[in-house]
């Protein structure tokens, strides 16, 4: 792994900055064009949803480096509300907000490794990894 | 940031060139609806050339403009998506269904004038 760097998410925009960085940072490892819409699609996602349901969090960064493979690990942490049952969010549809209910599902199938860990009352940390097609 | 709107005959044409972030993406809701009421436009092209991204909130927005603007008696288009844009939105599982499509503004043009001949 080579260096981890975050974005905080406190205001509107923050969602626009973070998936742009995000966007960068697949560039430079190597991704083609449709991943890094991959990559800054769920980055929206994520930022958006700690916006809305958690005020303020982070999106953090890792480049993965291993022998055969390469790339890029995204954490989204929020210190809101938590989510109390996984798999209703994770349902095509379900939205608290008015929304499509796109977002997290969505987020699953765009990236190549999708982890939810969460507590009610103490917060939500999605863990999500994107590997660079050879 | 506002989204300039253009009127040409009874048409109006837009062309989104920046990131868009949430408000400026209502703003343009706001300000496309009150165009379309004051001018009587009866059709729409908004080209998204240019955006590299559309989340499920950007597309919730553009879907419902569409629907809105059918309400207001106006027909709108979407032009120019691009191929990874169109990928992510099938992986978001956005279909557009009943949006109209083309591929570039002047298809754009070409495909209202046939729908709004018939
Ligand atoms: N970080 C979070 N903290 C607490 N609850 C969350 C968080 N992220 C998502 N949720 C809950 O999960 C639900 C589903 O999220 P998802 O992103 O799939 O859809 P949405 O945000 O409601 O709509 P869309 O993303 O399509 O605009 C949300 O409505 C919200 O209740
Ligand atoms: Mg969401």
């Amino acid at each position: 792994m080579d260096f981890q760097s975050c974005v905080k998410i406190n205001r509107e925009w923050d969602i626009v900055g973070a998936r742009q960085i995000g966007r960068e940072h697949a560039k430079k490892i190597g991704f083609g064009t449709v991943d890094q819409a991959r990559i800054a699609t769920a980055i929206s996602e994520l930022a958006r949803n700690i916006y809305l349901y958690a005020d303020t969090g982070k999106i953090c960064f890792e480049i993965i480096n291993e022998i055969d493979r390469k790339g890029l690990w995204i954490l989204a942490v929020d210190n809101g509300p938590g989510i109390a049952d996984i798999s209703q969010v994770m349902e095509d549809g379900f939205s608290t907000s008015g929304g499509l209910g796109a977002g997290l599902p969505g987020v699953k199938r765009l990236m190549d490794q999708f982890d939810i860990i969460s507590e009610t009352g103490k917060g939500t940390e999605i863990r999500t990894v994107k590997w660079v097609r050879k | 940031m506002r989204i300039p709107i253009l009127k040409l005959h009874n048409y109006l044409l837009i062309s989104i060139q920046t990131d868009l972030d949430d408000k400026t993406a209502i703003q343009f809701q706001e300000d496309l609806l009150s165009k379309i009421h004051k001018s009587g436009a009866t059709g729409v092209v908004i080209d998204l050339t240019s955006v590299d991204i559309i989340d499920s909130f950007i597309a919730k927005v553009l879907g419902d403009v569409v629907t809105m603007s059918d309400l207001m008696g106006a027909k709108v288009v979407l032009t120019g998506i691009q191929p990874a844009v169109a990928m992510t939105l099938i992986d978001l599982g956005i279909h557009l269904k009943d949006v109209q499509t083309a591929l570039d503004l002047e298809q754009g043009l070409i495909k209202l004038r046939q729908e709004l001949e018939e």
